[in-house]
């Protein structure tokens, strides 16, 4: 099962951009610049590589991976919360 | 959350693969789906659910809420060239219309298949629209706005 790929110490990617972009998204200056939404209709979808509970498991999760296929993603504020 | 996973099956036979994605840590998630999920729908969630701790991948999709220190709720639709097609986005108050997150995933998947463009409030088998010169101007012999609703 996915349980044997979870490293618990092994730290996900986050977001994952072109080299031109990454000057927006140099965590050292993140909280002087700020990070910039990237995402637009029409545009390529922001890649990112998170960890991810997934079939009872952990494991890490990267966007790309699915390229070719439709894809849906959801952010929510929280866990627990009521809606 | 749990909308989603009722209509999971129909989202997976038109070829769609979802994450859902907060800031919470993916053993809340373990938590949550355990105690909470799989009581609503039989099995629970069945996709996977992403940890976006400190909101770094929701500032590049617009949705972290820097004072909250939470992503609000965002539903991006990618297509299988990886360009996004469709956003929306809501504060946390009021959640998401599964039915239309469905309908625009065959919406575009209509247009990607067909090179038609599909008019407001379209749904499978209702009329589209072949965009060219001859139909500049002519909308209106093909298509009215009461069709939306129909």
């Amino acid at each position: 099962m996915a349980e044997e790929k979870d490293g618990c110490v092994k730290p996900s990617k986050g977001p994952i951009v072109v080299a031109e972009l990454q000057p927006v998204l140099d965590y050292s200056s993140e909280r002087k610049e700020g990070i910039k939404m990237l995402a637009r209709v029409g545009k390529p979808a922001p890649d990112f590589e998170l960890s991810a509970y997934v079939n009872g498991g952990f494991q890490n999760v990267r966007l790309s991976d699915y390229k070719g296929k439709w894809i849906v993603i959801c952010f929510y504020p929280g866990d627990f919360t009521f809606v | 959350m749990s909308a989603v996973a009722v209509k999971y099956a129909e989202l997976k036979a038109l070829g769609v693969e979802i994450f859902a994605i907060s800031t919470d840590s993916r053993f809340t998630h373990k938590i949550w789906q355990e105690e909470e999920l799989s009581k609503m729908t039989p099995g629970g969630v069945p996709f996977p659910m992403l940890s976006d701790g400190g909101g770094r991948v929701g500032t590049v999709y617009g949705v972290y809420d820097e004072d909250a220190g939470v992503d609000i709720r965002g539903r991006f639709i990618i297509d299988p060239d990886f360009v996004i097609r469709a956003m929306e986005v809501l504060t946390p108050e009021v959640g998401r219309n599964v039915s239309e997150l469905i309908r625009q995933v065959k919406a575009f998947q209509h247009v990607v298949a067909t090179g038609e463009v599909t008019p407001s409030g379209w749904q499978p088998g209702k009329p589209t629209l072949k965009p060219g010169p001859s139909l500049v101007g002519k909308v209106w012999e093909q298509w009215k706005p009461e069709m939306a609703f129909e």
